[in-house]
Parts: structure tokens; sequence; C-alpha cells
């Protein structure tokens, strides 16, 4: 097992975190008072750990580069949030939960964790419900669900379209109400720019205010990461356009494991980019797969006419499009996984059937359940022999009481009415599986620095199923990290407060001080875009949704060229000591410029495909993702040694004692 | 297109700022708001001058960072959008755009178009909660039905996403569609009775004592909210408060 | 005084003595009518409102004390809004979120002040001395024919005519928000609003109809 412990309990599956809580130990309520948690992140994870661990009379730091913690980037996820609640009686359980999400995630997680997720799932709700979430109910007043891809079952409970906004808010009143006790100091618009470590112990951060550019040193018994996921190494993406990877990084440089880097995940349908201007991706929910189909012309020379606005999609026969999806997977059809349902588009896009300008979009079209609703709502409104237009306003009715925020959503952005032209859509980067690497406990492998949330990488795998993110973060925040947290502060009830005058602190200080001098001193050619981009670029294209070992090599020089050239030529313009927006995208990027090295890195060790993660070499015959179980059943966690391609590679052996390793296959 | 932007500069709180004029060519009709302001920053830093600075993270509309009071209206001439969903093809060439950050003594300036909004963030933290243990100790969550019509109500009141629009829009500064979507969210939902006096008298204190205006019900939050959020919630807060008067 | 230091107090004072008014407005405005219709009618209300001890020791001061509550508090309201924003935009397009009557009630306010300086000046001072600084007797038939002889001016007929437009335009607004205020806005909120509208164009035009019937039409004996 080498260095790492996962320390997962010992028993059968369903008592491991029952016997787990009975067993580790806990700091009395008096104690707690004298101990202090420094939390960085206040998203789902960050926000309900922070909440919970102050109700249980732990002194609690926050800290959020945004202006509120209201802000984080959970506020943007759309569908929904998965529990176990079996409220349909459709026969779901946690067990059930626990499988698919195992197989989700393409057999790359671990058993142990997966299963108390999907336990605590429930209690999730109960949670959230009691703190006022207003989830959609039915008529009868009991809580309503739909369903997501993946599964077979309807246990995804929502808010609009707005879920992942309404939990956050929720975590974030819990916050406020800790802040209004004295119980969470909040500072926000802070970036947490080191984390110092005494004796090998985490034992605070350095950190920046954003708006006096002031270096603070914030001391605590422990620190909590929940800091989100680095989909912007990619430049493009549906994070938000200051989701980093700074603090997780910076732990990675001092010690913590970074895990599985190139498990990320490509959402399939996004609004796809209109040009060079493009600063960020829209997505548009999963759940429009449900309705429409998705095509691309069959001759290229169609695709050329539309591409030049010659020719318009609807004026386009049946017998001249191509619905892949449909064709290539008959039993799933358009509802394939979101990794498989991406490549597909990619691959033929990449073979020249792309429809919008830039040639990467595909058609998501409506126009077949417009008239298949329009049909069958003629019938129920007790109109017989209706003609087309009757049907077509009657089906878009339909349609739009279904998605109409989305449709609505679309049109802002791309001027066009897709209740009338098809809707173009295009793969985006969506969400990080690889994070810190983490035991059971949620502690990284520096001791007293733990990862929640996005930030870590324990329960998805290679790929994430819909409405599982929300869970996971909440789960981490509100009941594992709070109680697992204790195990290790139980040793520290003698502590007292941790001084900030250490040379531990000081030199962590400094390393700060010397780094943003350097990023200020660049000869100033230029802009900290133009390398976020060219980064970006070379992701996208040699790291993105289909690698090879010859690009992943390319990748790995280039982006490592990109990193030098970026210290010696960036510009930053004003100064350290101020308000300086340019200064906080730097040391972003700076850190960007170093993961995407370590993630081509652990792409190109890869030597399979799964999940999110598809290698050309390692494929079926008929193009599907080929996964080597017997080389590569387990957890790559990366050490640092300087460059990140001199990382170093531990493997966490992945056990199932509980489920069969399958092929997935959507056929 | 060219425009010819007007855009509030300064340097920080207690620095004066004014009007600076910039002309931006090349801007297409397909960007975003922010997007046309990252191009224009890019030109500022390729010229060794500082960048605008302004408020932006989600760029889809739900986080509520950007804010802008865009020639004269805050999220600019749209209606249910914020400033990073405004898109270019609102403007025409030619057009002249005063951008300013929002105004309120109690949203100061931090920097050119940011604005400190911490007010609301007191305000939330006087009330905006049920007192519930985060740590799981709960009831089912079906155990207590809830009026369809009234958990959308409180959805519909929920969707608040903070930016400080309705202070922007509103002659008076005043921040009652904001305060009172929190307190119509929990007065609608039977988890919130237990704390509703309390939690209406709090928020209405904090929110005077961070130096908002009066409501003087010109509706010009409603319309500039881009979630919509409707003036019902005010006379709701209204409702609430009298009652909870009377209470004592 | 806790009245005024919660921002909502402050509403519902604003709108309770604003609906008081209203009240008050559609008492005066139905003996006005009445100097139209029937002189002898208007002569003995006025009568019993001038002489009677409820209406002129009770209610009288009520209404002075709604009337001064509610303009101090439109003042104080407005100097607090004015310093909720410190520094003003550069561009302000009030015009496209809300209609000018609701923007500009201080103005709508501030003229009717004015209006009633002058109306209390010609029939409030007028009647204090009558009664108590040169102490006539009681004559229940002079209310008929003062009135009307004050109309006779142009300039004051214009005057009142112009301050009932912009009583029209304050009400317009106050009457159906005042509502709002106290917290009701329900599913009769839009029928009611109609009816505050057509309210707020029907009495001041009332009164206006009033002013310039004596006007046009003397008493010539």
């Amino acid at each position: 097992m080498g260095i790492l412990d996962s320390k997962i309990p010992s028993g059968p599956l369903a008592d491991k975190w029952t016997k787990h809580k009975n067993d580790i130990n806990l700091v009395n309520p008096a104690n707690k008072r004298n101990i202090d948690i420094i939390v960085v992140g206040t998203g789902l994870a960050g926000g309900a750990a922070a909440a919970t661990l102050a109700e249980l009379g732990y002194n609690v730091k926050t800290f959020c580069y945004q202006d509120s913690p209201r802000r984080a980037h959970s506020i943007a996820a759309q569908g929904g949030i998965n529990a176990a609640k079996n409220y349909q009686g459709d026969g779901d359980s946690n067990y059930r939960l626990f499988y698919d999400t195992i197989k989700g995630g393409d057999y790359r997680s671990r058993e142990g964790n997966v299963y108390r997720l999907a336990e605590v799932s429930g209690n999730i709700i109960d949670q959230c419900v009691a703190q006022g979430v207003p989830f959609a109910r039915e008529y009868g007043g009991m809580l309503d669900n739909r369903s997501f891809g993946g599964v077979l079952v309807s246990r995804t409970f929502y808010a609009k379209g707005q879920t992942g906004q309404q939990l956050l808010l929720g975590a974030y009143s819990a916050m406020n109400r800790q802040i209004n006790r004295g119980k969470i100091q909040a500072y926000n618009r802070h970036e947490m720019m080191d984390l110092v470590l005494v004796d090998g112990k985490a034992r605070g951060i350095i950190a920046r205010d954003l708006v006096t550019g002031e270096i603070e040193r914030h001391s605590a018994h422990a620190v909590v990461l929940a800091t989100g996921g680095y989909g912007n190494v990619f430049f493009l993406s549906t994070n938000a356009m200051g989701s980093n990877v700074m603090a997780a990084w910076r732990a990675h440089r001092k010690g913590a494991f970074f895990a599985n880097p190139c498990f990320t995940q490509i959402h399939p349908t996004c609004i796809p980019v209109s040009g060079d201007h493009q600063s960020k991706l829209t997505l548009m929910s999963e759940s429009l797969r449900n309705d429409g189909r998705i095509w691309v012309p069959k001759k290229k020379e169609d695709a050329i006419a539309i591409r030049e606005g010659k020719l318009k999609p609807t004026e386009l026969s049946e017998e001249d499009r191509d619905y892949y999806l449909e064709r290539r997977y008959p039993a799933f059809g358009n509802l394939v996984p979101r990794d498989v349902a991406s490549r597909a588009a990619k691959e033929r896009c990449d073979a020249g059937f792309g429809v919008n300008k830039t040639g990467e979009a595909v058609f998501l079209d409506f126009a077949a359940a417009i008239e298949r609703y329009g049909k069958e709502k003629a019938l129920t409104s007790g109109i017989k022999n209706p003609d087309k237009t009757t049907i077509t306003e009657l089906g878009e009715e339909v349609v739009k009481a279904k998605y109409g925020n989305l449709f609505q959503m679309y049109e802002k952005i791309v001027d066009q009415n897709p209740y009338k032209t098809p809707m173009m859509i295009y793969p985006a980067v969506h969400y990080t599986m690889g994070g810190l690497w983490v035991d059971y406990n949620l502690q990284t492998t520096i001791p007293g620095c733990y990862a929640a949330g996005e930030a870590n990488f324990s329960d998805h795998g290679a790929n994430r199923l819909g409405a599982s993110a929300l869970m996971q973060g909440l789960a981490d925040g509100y009941f594992v990290l709070p109680y697992t947290i204790g195990d290790y502060l139980s040793d520290d009830i003698r502590t007292g407060a941790i001084p900030t005058d250490s040379t531990a602190f000081e030199e962590a200080e400094q390393q700060v001080r010397d780094r943003m001098e350097k990023l200020m001193g660049g000869s100033g050619i230029h802009s900290v875009d133009y390398y976020h981009k060219k980064l970006g670029k070379i992701m996208w294209n040699k790291c993105g949704m289909a690698r090879n070992e010859k690009e992943l090599k390319e990748a790995i020089k280039e982006i490592s060229e990109l990193r030098k050239d970026f210290w010696e030529n960036v510009k930053v313009t004003g100064t350290v000591d101020s308000k300086n927006q340019e200064l906080e995208k730097a040391g972003r990027v700076a850190d960007f410029l170093e993961l995407g090295e370590l993630f081509a890195k652990d792409a190109l060790h890869r030597n399979e495909s799964c999940g999110g993660h598809f290698r050309e070499e390692y494929q079926t015959e008929e193009g599907e993702a080929l996964r080597d179980d017997e080389n590569f059943k387990y957890v790559a966690a990366w050490e640092y040694k300087g460059e990140p391609k001199d990382a170093e590679l531990h493997k966490e052996d992945l056990v199932y004692e509980n489920i069969e390793l399958k092929t997935r296959s959507y056929k | 297109m060219k425009l010819y932007l007007k855009i509030w500069r300064q340097k920080d709180a207690s620095t004066p700022g004014k009007i600076v004029d910039y002309t931006l060519d090349g801007v297409e009709g397909d960007m975003s708001f922010l997007e046309m302001l990252d191009i224009l920053n890019e030109e500022l830093v390729s010229k060794g001058e500082e960048p605008v600075e302004f408020d932006h993270d989600c760029r889809e509309g739900i986080c509520g960072t950007c804010s802008l009071q865009i020639n004269g209206e805050p999220h600019g001439p749209d209606r249910l959008v914020t400033t990073c969903q405004l898109h270019m093809r609102k403007f025409s060439d030619g057009d002249t755009i005063v951008i300013e950050p929002f105004r309120a003594k109690a949203f100061p300036v931090i920097k050119d178009l940011i604005v400190d909004r911490s007010a609301f963030d007191r305000i939330q933290q006087a009330g905006g909660y049920i007192s519930v243990n985060t740590s799981g100790n709960t009831i089912d969550a079906n155990t207590i039905p809830i009026n369809k019509y009234d958990a959308d109500e409180a959805m519909d009141a929920a969707t608040c996403i903070g930016c400080g629009a309705c202070v922007a829009a509103c002659k008076n500064a005043s921040a009652m569609l904001f305060t009172s979507a929190k307190v119509s969210q929990f007065a609608l939902l039977p988890q919130g009775q237990v704390e509703a006096t309390e939690r209406v008298q709090n928020m209405v204190r904090q929110m005077d004592l961070e130096g908002f205006g009066n409501c003087t019900n010109t509706g010009a939050c409603e319309v500039e909210c881009p979630k919509g959020i409707s003036l019902t919630n005010i006379a709701r807060m209204n409702r609430e408060y009298l009652s909870a008067t009377l209470e004592g | 005084m806790s009245l005024i230091k919660s921002s909502l107090a402050r509403k519902y004072v604003m709108a309770l003595s604003g609906l008081f008014l209203v009240t008050f407005l559609i008492l005066h405005v139905t003996i006005n009518l009445a100097s139209v219709f029937s002189p002898d009618f208007f002569n003995e209300a006025s009568h019993f409102m001038g002489y009677n001890p409820i209406v002129q020791f009770l209610m009288q001061p009520i209404l002075i004390i709604g009337v001064v509550v509610h303009f101090v508090m439109g003042f104080v309201l407005e100097i607090q809004n004015k310093k909720a924003r410190d520094v003003s935009y550069v561009k302000y397009k009030g015009s496209a979120n809300a209609p000018w009557v609701s923007r500009n009630m201080i103005y709508s306010g501030l003229v009717i002040l004015a209006f009633l300086a002058l109306h209390f000046y010609d029939f409030w001072v007028h009647e204090m001395a009558y009664k108590y600084v040169e102490a006539n007797p009681e004559d229940p038939t002079r209310y008929y024919h003062e009135t009307v002889e004050k109309f006779a001016p142009f300039w004051r007929t214009i005057l009142y005519v112009v301050s009932f437009v912009l009583l029209s335009l304050h009400l317009w607004h106050g009457f159906a928000s005042s509502f709002q205020s106290m917290g009701v806005n329900n599913k009769y909120t839009v029928g009611f609003t109609k009816f505050a509208k057509i309210f707020a164009v029907v009495v001041p035009l009332a009164f206006a109809f009033i002013a310039v019937y004596h006007h046009l039409n003397p008493i010539t004996h």
C-alpha cells in the first residue's frame, strides 16, 4: 500500500461509517472552544463545513476570494441533487445509489467513500428542508423528483433550474447564523496565498486582502480546503472566471498529494464558442437531452453550406441528417452518459461535420419533440385532425413549460429562436473529478490539512454522474468532515492558540511576498490572459476529450516552455499593495501552468481509457473506451518534487469487495 | 462596431473618481458586455495602463457578482439579465455608453466600478436563516407537506442573487426588495414561522443601520431586477413587520 | 419617536396619514359639490362643520395633525433618501423603470403644500378671524356667497386648478401605494389600483370643476 493509507474502516460496507463514527476520538464541547479551524472556500462543501464546525463549538475562520460566500460557484449548478430517499417507491436504496455512482465513475473510486456518500444523502435533503430550501413539490405537498442520466430511478431533488443556488444559499444562511453568533469570522475578498506548516502539521495560511493588498497571517489547529475544481486550467470552461487551483496547488507544493488530475468531465451540452473574445462557456442542462435529438448533416457539403449560412438546418431533409448518437448507441440513444456524448460530438466535428462558423457545434433539435407533444396535446384537448400549425403551437407550449428558462437563456446568448431552429451545442469542460488525495477522514497527506467537495478526488472516480456534485459537497461539509476532523483535533486540546510570529509563518509570508514581487517584475510583453488562453488551447487540443501519447508529450513540453515564458515576460500592471485584479489573475495562472503539466503527465501515464479520460490508443474497434483494470485499478497520487514533470507517483490500489467490475456498455 | 465609452475611474475608496473617455473599436454583437470590457482592458494593459476593475465571476447570470450602471440603468437596457448576460447586439455602432458603479451610501466604491456590498451580508446575518442545527439531526423531509403554490412562491422569492440592482435602480437607494425577498421566502414556509417575528425585526433594523433609503413604491427595483423578484414581497414584508410590531 | 425610527414604520405613517387625508378629501368634495347643486345644503353643512364642537375641537385638530405629520414625514423621508445616495449618478435613467409621478411625489407634495397655505389663508384664517378674533355672531347663510366670491379673481381660480392637477398626480401614485405600504398586495390589488387611479382623477377634477364653475357663475346681486 505504500505510504497511502486510505483508512477505510473494516467490516461490512453498510456498517463502515457507523462503526468509524463510534471508533474515532471526539473533542468535548468545552475544549472545542479552544480550537481554531480555517476553512478556505465557502461553496457547498466549505460553507456547510464552516457552519457545522461552528455549530459544534469550534472557532472558525472562513476565507473566500468572492465578495460574499453566497457567490461561490456551487451557485451555478442547475439540475439537482441526488438522494436515496426512495420517495417514489421505485426501488431506490443506498446500495443502488452507491452502485450507480461507482459504475458511473467507471470503477475508479473507493467503495467505502461512495457508500458513505449514499448513506448520508437522504439526511442532506432532511437538513436542507429544515433550513428552508424551497425544493420543488408535488400538488400533494410532498417533494418532487426527476431522473437524470445514467440511472434507472427517480432520485434527483431540485429547485427549478437553480438547485445549486438554493442549496448554497442554505449553507450561506447556516453560516450567517454562526457569524451572527460570533462563531465564524468571515474573511471575504481574501485569497489564500500559501499553507503554513509548523512541525509538519498544517497550522495556518498566508492570505492576501484583495482590497488593500495586505498580506495577513492566520493560524489555526487545522485547515480545510474546499476550494473547488481546476477546470479553468482550460481557460474556457463552465467554471466561474475566478475559480482557481491556487489553494490546492499551494498545499500540493507543501506536501499534499494530488490525485488523478487528468480525470476531467467534459459536459456535452454547452453553448458553443462564438469567437476569440469568448471568456467563458455556458452550460445547458443535461435534462434537454430527454427531448432533444442530436444530429449533424450526413454530407460534408451540407455542413459547409450551413456553416456559411447558405443553408438553413430546417431545410435539410430527414435522410440527409445523421443522428449519430441514435445510430451508434441504439439502446441509450441521446441519453448516453456525458463522456460518451461529448466524445461522439467531437468525433463528428473533427470529421468536418460541425455546423457553426467555427465548425465546432452540433445540433440539438426539438422539432420532433414539439410535434410529438403537439399531437398529444391536441388529442387531450379534444382537437380532431389538427393542422400542422396548431400542432406546432401546442407542442411549443409544452416544451416551453418544461424548458422555457433554458430556451430563453439560449436565445439571449445566441440570438436565435430555439423553438424554430435547432440549438447548437458543443462539449465544454465542466467538472474535475481529480483533486487533492484524501483518506476516509478527508485528510490530505499533510496532517491537519483537509480537503472537501470538488477540491478532493474522493467519490466520483473517472466520471461524475449528474446531480452528484451537490450531494458530495454537502455530504463532506455537513456530515463527514465535522466528525472526522475531531479525531485529529483531539490531540490538540492542550495546544493553545497557534502563534503567528514563528519562523514558519515568517518564511511562508516571505515566500508569498517574493513570489508576488517576481510576478510584478516580469519584463512586460504579454498580459496574463494571453498566457492563460495559450495554456487553455494546449490543454483543450492535447489533453481534452481525446488524448494520445504523442500529443501529451508535446503538451508537457509546451506547457513547461510557456511557464518559463510567463515568468520572464508576463506583464502585470498596478501595484502589489492595492486592489489589483491583474495580480490576482497572474497568481492563479502561474499555478495553472504547473498543474497543467502534471495533468498531462498523469494522462500520459494512465495507459487506458476510463470515464472522462480517453486515450486514443486504448479503444475498442467501435471506438469505445477500453479500461485496463489489471494495470490501472488504482488512484494515481502525485507527490511534488520541484518541477511538475518530476512529480513522484504513489498508487492507492482500489479494492472492490462488493462490486464486480464490468465494462460499461450503452449500445 | 465602434463605441464611445465613458467609464468611472476611481483609484480607491478615499480618492475622488471621475469619468474617463475611451474609444473602442472592433466590438461584435455576439460579445457579452463584460467581454467588451475584457477587450478594452487587454488594450489598456498592452499600453501599460491600469485596466478598469469591475466585479464579475460566474458570467452566466447566477452568482450576482457583476454589477455596473450602464447608461443610467443597473445591468443595462435589457430586462431580466445581469450585465454578464447583456450582449453587445443591444447597442449600435457609434453609441456612447456611460458605465458607472452601483451607487448608494451603503455600497461604497472600492475601486473603479467595484463596490462593497457587504451590507447585504450583514442584513442576512441579522436573521436571514432558520435556526436549525446543521449536523443532521432533523426529521424526515416529507414529514411536513407544503402547499405547492406556497413552495413555488417561496422559490420565486429565493431566486434573488443579491446583486444590488434594486438598490442601484431605486431613486432612494432602498434595499427593501432584497430584504423582503428573504423575509418572504421564510414567511411562506412553515419552517420559517417559529422565528418570523424576530427575523423581520432584526433584518429591517440592520437594513436601516446600513443607511439604505426608504421605499416609496416607485417599482423601479422590480423592473430592473435580473431575476424578476416581485414587489409583492415588499408588501409581505410590510405585513410581517406590522404584525411583528403589534405582537411586540 | 419610535414610530419614525424604523424605515417600515415611516412607511406606515405616510400611508396611514395619506389615507386619512384621502377620506377627508371625500368629505370635502362632497360638501363642496353641494355649493354647485344646492347652495342651501352647502350652507347648512358648512355651518355644522364650523360650529359643531366635535368637528371644531376634535376632528379639526386631528386633521391638522394629519396634514402636518404627512408633510413633516414626507420631508424627513426625502432628506433621508437623498442621503442614502451620497454620490449621485452621472447618468440616471429613472424614466426607464418608474413613472414620473412616483419619482416626484416630493414636488407634487410641495405644490400641494403651497396651495394649502393659500387655501388656509383664503378660508381657514378667515373663519378663525370671523369667529374668534372679530367674534361675529353665527350666520348660517354666509358660506355660499363667501365661497363663490373667492373664485371671482381669475388668478386664484387658475392657481386652484393647477394645484388640483398636482393633487391628482400625487394621488395617482399615493393612494394605491399606501396599500402596498400597509402590506396589502393580493389578487384584489389590480382592481383596487384601478379604482384608486379613477379616484385620483375624479376627485381633483370635481374640485377643479367647482372652482371654475364659481368663477364662471359669479353671484350678481
